[in-house]
């Protein structure tokens, strides 16, 4: 989790992910910071995110890409 | 013809019941579209007493926003539709050159409204009330070609946002070329991507009111995922698209049509950013059936003023022409010496004509910057427009884009001037200067900056003054600016910092 908050931190500083639960209604994350964030996600956890993991659910708030990529990890 | 509303009543008049406008959540048929605009403009009258005024229209872009704007040319006003996500400062810097008459909102965004110092008039009330048939035709009567129609602001490199005066008859004009270059029809149904306050909206927009086709709104969070924006496409029948290169560069990204493919997809148009061969040849690998069409142009032409469609194979590594000047719009490239450019060499593109805006409002500094005398004969006034975009001719006449005079940048299709963030960077009181440059390679802005705060304090404070496209990505602080000979922030010492780092989003 520390992990990803970094990553999220790094993408775009000065939001609070920690607290944000609406990243995706509230437009904080852009459709290129999804895509930059996926590739980051992919090299720190050697995953792949593949396109049917891009729907919104994933991406509301850090904990749900930490399922996100909980699931991909089991699945793999 | 003389104004846009009778060429949109001409075509909504035809099919009455046929859904003009739509996005997920609603929609207005021709006849609802024309009777709420039609309200909109009667209740402005009354309520503002003002003839051509601006009226700023602060709503997200939905079909309501579009009848809102042309309430307001209902109404004998021009309209400006500022983006509801940028910051109030922002917006108020907007207004100490647009002064407008009132701000039209809805509920939603009332209390943000309130707060900007000027009238606030509410939609909702503007649909309680009836159409003022005498009132809208005395206004029609007085009205001209060459009266405002709108005021799009754009980024302007001193902070200042520069509010671009476009006309009704750079309107008719432009529109009149797309729909005879693009054969825009009532059977066309537009997937709308770029937001209501970016010129590249006027194309669609207008496209469909003056002509009755479907303009189909597509939330921007649809572009985060693109399952989901094929799934759209597919749902609502959309045939033409014309997005920026960046939202077409999603399904290359991603491999999305691998996936799922769009089933009604039949024009393919593009403007706002250079197309990289690389997305165009994917798309083309999967719709050689399609057309697809390179747009050119700035706002301060309505939105485009050259054009090329794809009549041959690229390259990865090529690029793109510009292609040639639309039907009644001359773009023409002057030397540094002020001559005019034999074919091959580089010169700066200049254009006249109807498409041109008026000048930037309230703003004569900046307008006798860009509007200039014809360099190329003085024997009558002519105004033409100086883009700042250096071209050249290759050997088969077309247009090649080559880059900048200035710093402009454009990132995801939105044009910025670096110096409007730094202006507002500098402005922080933690702040002594600050560099803002732009990463091609990864498509990121960056602000380099000498003072006390952190950078995710600096980073809070810009995105309270900024728009979210313009905040940049990356926040460093640095111990001493470094100059170069003449005394400048040394901009070149960054930019070869940033290409001798490895980038890790580079890897994507």
């Amino acid at each position: 989790m520390e992990t990803i908050i970094k990553i999220l931190n790094n993408l775009k500083p000065g939001v609070d992910f920690t607290a944000e639960k609406d990243l995706v209604n509230r437009q904080i994350l852009t459709s290129m910071e999804i895509m930059l964030l996926t590739g980051e996600l992919n090299d720190a956890f050697d995953i792949e995110i593949t396109l049917p993991y891009i729907i919104p659910e994933n991406f509301s708030s850090a904990e749900a890409i930490y399922d996100m990529v909980q699931r991909i990890e089991e699945d793999e | 013809m003389k104004n846009v509303l009778e060429y949109m009543e001409a075509a909504l008049s035809r099919n009455p019941e046929k859904i003009l406008i739509a996005d997920p959540d609603s929609s207005l048929t021709c006849k609802e579209f024309l009777h709420r605009s039609r309200q909109i403009g009667s209740f402005l009258c009354a309520e503002l007493h003002a003839f051509r005024r601006p009226v700023a229209v602060y709503l997200d872009k939905t079909p309501a926003c579009a009848a809102a704007m042309m309430g307001v040319v209902y109404s004998g006003c021009f309209y400006a539709v500022l983006d509801t996500a940028q910051p109030a400062d922002r917006i108020r810097l907007i207004f100490d050159t647009l002064q407008p008459a009132a701000v039209l909102t809805d509920r939603a965004h009332q209390e943000k409204a309130e707060e900007l110092g000027v009238p606030v008039l509410l939609l909702d009330d503007a649909l309680q009330v009836s159409e003022n048939e005498p009132e809208l035709l005395r206004i029609r009567r007085s009205a001209i070609d060459t009266d405002i129609l709108y005021v799009l602001y754009t980024s302007g490199s001193t902070g200042t946002p520069k509010g671009v005066v476009i006309n009704h008859r750079a309107v008719i004009t432009y529109i009149s070329w797309v729909i005879e270059t693009f054969h825009i029809d009532d059977t066309i149904i537009f997937g709308s991507q770029t937001p209501f306050y970016f010129s590249m909206s006027v194309t669609d927009l207008f496209g469909t009111l003056f002509t009755g086709a479907r303009l189909q709104i597509i939330p921007r969070q649809y572009f985060s995922f693109p399952t989901m924006l094929i799934d759209y496409l597919n749902r609502y029948e959309i045939n033409t698209i014309y997005w920026v290169p960046s939202a077409l560069g999603i399904i290359t990204t991603w491999d999305a049509f691998a996936w799922k493919l769009p089933l009604h997809l039949k024009k393919i148009m593009f403007a706002g950013e250079v197309m990289p061969v690389k997305y165009l040849n994917y798309w083309k690998k999967y719709f050689p059936d399609a057309s697809f069409s390179n747009l050119f142009g700035p706002t301060e032409t309505t939105d485009i003023c050259t054009w090329y469609t794809v009549d041959r194979d690229f390259r990865d590594d090529e690029s793109l022409p510009i292609g040639h000047s639309c039907n009644n719009c001359d773009s023409f490239i002057v030397t540094e010496d002020g001559r005019e450019a034999k074919d091959g060499e580089t010169g700066e593109l200049y254009v006249r004509g109807s498409f041109l805006a008026l000048g930037y409002y309230n703003n004569p500094e900046k307008t006798a910057d860009a509007f200039v005398q014809n360099p190329l004969q003085s024997a009558f006034p002519e105004t033409v427009y100086r883009t700042g975009d250096l071209v050249r001719r290759n050997e088969r006449g077309e247009i090649i884009y080559i880059g900048r005079r200035d710093f402009q940048i454009k990132h995801m299709g939105y044009r910025i001037e670096p110096g409007e963030i730094e202006t507002v960077c500098s402005s922080l009181k933690q702040v002594d200067s600050s560099v803002c440059i732009y990463d091609e390679r990864t498509d990121r802005i960056l602000i380099f900056y000498q003072g006390k705060g952190k950078p995710e304090e600096i980073a809070r404070q810009l995105q309270e003054k900024l728009p979210p496209y313009m905040c940049p990505q990356k926040i460093e602080k640095v111990r001493q600016m470094p100059y170069n000979a003449n005394g400048k922030t040394d901009r070149k010492y960054f930019l070869e910092q940033i290409r001798s780092q490895s980038n890790p989003a580079e890897k994507i």
